[in-house]
């Protein structure tokens, strides 16, 4: 029974993490149309930030709910400045900003391999120490702690873009920027708070992502790719999209990795979502309107 | 004004970015330069010139990229075994002068940089290299134009060339060693997880074969890719068939996915061991979970105690700073230069066919105790050993070999090792 339950648990979870690193993509590059490269950076940030509070708070516990506040703003302003001195420039010229975003992606990496060569520690809070018993599998409690915080992200999101009257700007200029300005939105400081959100996302999941791995310069490089195959595959712009594309991909692959070994199931799910992005190059959803990138 | 186009076109174009992504993930690391069986047929003239009082030497190690943090080391600890050589009268008198380049985690890089070295500084040889890839991409160009490399590193065997001396362990100096420790320490089921490439793959095709020998049954056999962390769902299969221990061949960052998985379920030291071939004191602190407990393959470890040692651990530290730890591959880097020098001198020449004739029974009192070249294969003997980690990070032996080993690339001295499998091993490694 556990053979069978084991990677449906660690692909939730795995699909959980994707899904934070989307959600940010979704925003920035779903609803902007920006692709930023340097997404994945935004997620290492995150997690040395993991590292940061660790160093100046004794308790795990506690220094692991500190990092996720610190990490989104650390992230944020990250993405803030990112968007003043780059992006801002680029905006309907995606591939000018792919291009770019490659340059300080690489950059980024430079700077945290001059601070730290070889990597951040980050320890486990001692909180997750346990496992949770699931019909005879042993679930790790760190990955339940990711799919709380995933839930945690994506009803936030999703709150502020429906409810608020902030999302309800953003919503507009991403749906049409010149009747938004004409109405009075101020349509320059909604793209900055955009990438604000959606870089200091990437924050909070890189503080997720140091519990998984090691935090090294290279952490960026393994989400990114699966993190905008996710949000393309959801279909731009559209939250549940990614959100069913981030646990299909985890949930599919965890099976694999069981089945098979971890190298090839991670070349058959690339091979599954191209072949679904042939019959749907849209992606999951597609929304008809005039105006949504 | 965006539509419909707009959007299938920027799909479009994140798809083609992502297969480029996904290609050059492939390709990273497999293919190094090919054409090692076809040397030219007539080696190029040495352009090395020793009249003056220097010699110079290439170090080449990978200063910027994603093997900088394990190669940096070795680069410094070469110049520290420079300067310890300059001070003490040179090479035959001549003073070393090094001339350093960054291979750059790039292994036409490595290649391109070696020929440099060889035809334009015109050294009389080159020193470093630390994957396979690098190794075997620097191969060729030190045959091409009968050049000496002298690389510092524990590798998967099967290989050896007139132009290449090995410093590190070969598998039957590290893996078969490791494989012995295990059998008297009564294990009887062994689980095996690795990064997926050439040298794990090797490794526990050996083990493997070891295993059936020595009566030890494999429980189950993962592997993740090297630019892969999460290893939750391969644990999960660890903790389900239970094993005596667990032979660890991951490289890399990847390590301390592993580790953090494998704490996560719940594993611990005392009760599912595991014993690692690449784990050592500059990686034992960076795990992100204690490993406290578990077992290291090396011919070195920083806790040898030895006149030689001691006196290497000094130097490091007035060199290098005092947080600093030595490892296995910084003093198989060491030995390198200092083994070279006493080639030299047997030789009385710094011609390449001069030192490979001399090269034979060549010895240097290095830290891990008294190594010897042996002239037919390029290796040196080494002594195996087996370290437990301390709570200070530290590795306490807790098993070693009855003296030195001699290094047997091709693992022609075992039985159990038929030579279809290596034939088969040899070609696979390329």
């Amino acid at each position: 029974m556990d053979s069978l339950i084991a990677p449906f648990l660690n692909g939730t979870a795995d699909g959980a993490l994707l899904l934070i690193a989307a959600l940010g993509l979704a925003l920035t590059f779903g609803q902007m149309g920006v692709i930023n490269m340097a997404h994945g950076e935004f997620l290492l940030a995150g997690a040395v930030c993991a590292f940061w509070t660790q160093q100046v708070v004794a308790s795990t516990d506690v220094s692991i709910l500190l990092a996720l506040p610190v990490a989104f703003v650390f992230a944020g302003l990250l993405g803030l400045v990112l968007e003043a001195t780059v992006l801002q420039w680029m905006y309907d010229r995606p591939l000018d900003t792919l291009l770019a975003t490659v340059g300080v992606s690489l950059a980024l990496q430079q700077v945290f391999l001059q601070l730290y060569p070889s990597g951040v520690p980050v320890e486990k809070p001692s909180l997750l120490d346990g496992q949770l018993d699931v019909l005879g599998y042993a679930w790790p409690l760190r990955q339940v702690f990711t799919i709380v915080l995933a839930a945690g992200c994506l009803a936030g999101l999703g709150a502020l873009l429906k409810y608020s009257s902030f999302g309800r700007r953003i919503r507009a200029t991403v749906q049409n920027r010149a009747l938004a300005e004409t109405l009075g939105v101020a349509t320059r400081s909604v793209d900055r708070m955009t990438f604000f959100i959606g870089s200091g996302l990437a924050g909070v999941g890189g503080v997720a992502a140091s519990l998984i791995g090691g935090t090294n310069s290279q952490l960026g490089t393994r989400y990114i790719i699966l993190a905008f195959l996710v949000v393309v595959a959801g279909g731009l712009g559209q939250l549940r999209g990614t959100v069913i594309a981030a646990w299909t991909v985890g949930v599919v692959t965890a099976y694999l990795a069981d089945w098979t070994t971890g190298s090839l199931a991670q070349v058959i799910t690339f091979v599954l979502v191209v072949v679904f992005l042939q019959v749907r190059p849209n992606g999951l959803f597609t929304v008809r309107t005039r105006g949504l990138a | 004004m965006r539509n419909h186009t707009t959007i299938r076109r920027r799909t479009a174009a994140v798809a083609s970015v992502l297969v480029i992504g996904l290609a050059t993930a492939a390709c990273g690391g497999s293919k190094a330069a090919d054409g090692d069986d076809a040397p030219s047929a007539k080696p190029a003239k040495s352009c090395v010139d020793v009249s003056g009082d220097t010699v110079k030497l290439g170090f080449i190690n990978s200063l910027t990229g994603a093997m900088a943090i394990s190669e940096k080391t070795v680069s410094a600890v070469l110049g520290m075994a420079a300067e310890e050589i300059n001070a003490s009268g040179g090479i035959m008198g001549k003073k070393i002068e090094p001339i350093q380049e960054d291979g750059a985690t790039d292994w036409p890089t490595f290649a391109e940089k070696t020929e440099k070295l060889l035809t334009d500084d015109c050294v009389a040889a080159v020193f470093g290299g630390w994957t396979s890839s690098s190794r075997k991409a620097m191969k060729p160009v030190v045959e091409k134009h009968n050049g000496l490399l002298f690389y510092p590193v524990q590798y998967e065997g099967l290989e050896s060339s007139k132009n290449i001396y090995y410093t590190g362990a070969t598998t039957n100096q590290q893996i078969l060693p490791a494989m012995e420790f295990l059998k008297a320490e009564g294990v009887k089921t062994l689980f095996l997880a690795g990064s997926d490439y050439v040298f794990p793959r090797t490794a526990n095709a050996i083990i493997k074969l070891y295993a059936k020998e020595l009566g030890i049954e494999i429980v189950g056999e993962e592997y993740v890719p090297l630019d892969k962390d999460d290893w939750t769902t391969q644990v999960a299969k660890i903790v389900k068939a239970k094993p005596d221990f667990v032979f660890n061949t991951i490289n890399g960052s990847s390590n301390v996915g592993f580790v953090k998985a494998y704490t996560d379920a719940g594993l611990k030291a005392e009760t599912t061991p595991i014993i690692s071939v690449s784990i050592a004191e500059e990686e034992a602190p960076n795990m992100g979970a204690s490993v406290e407990g578990q077992y290291a393959a090396w011919n070195y470890f920083q806790s040898v105690k030895s006149p030689a040692n001691e006196k290497f651990i000094k130097d490091w530290v007035a060199y290098d700073g005092p947080s600093d730890v030595t490892s296995d591959p910084m003093e198989a880097a060491y030995i390198s230069l200092h083994l070279y020098k006493a080639m030299v001198e047997k030789a009385g020449s710094f011609d390449v066919d001069k030192i490979n004739a001399a090269a034979d029974g060549v010895s240097f009192d290095a830290p891990e105790g008294k190594v010897v070249v042996d002239g037919d294969n390029h290796h040196i003997t080494k002594p195996g050993l087996i370290g437990q980690i301390n709570a200070d990070n530290q590795f306490d032996v807790v098993w070693s070999s009855d003296g030195p080993i001699a290094p047997d690339p091709y693992l022609e001295g075992y039985t159990w090792f038929p030579e279809a499998t290596r034939d088969a091993l040899v070609k696979a490694a390329g």
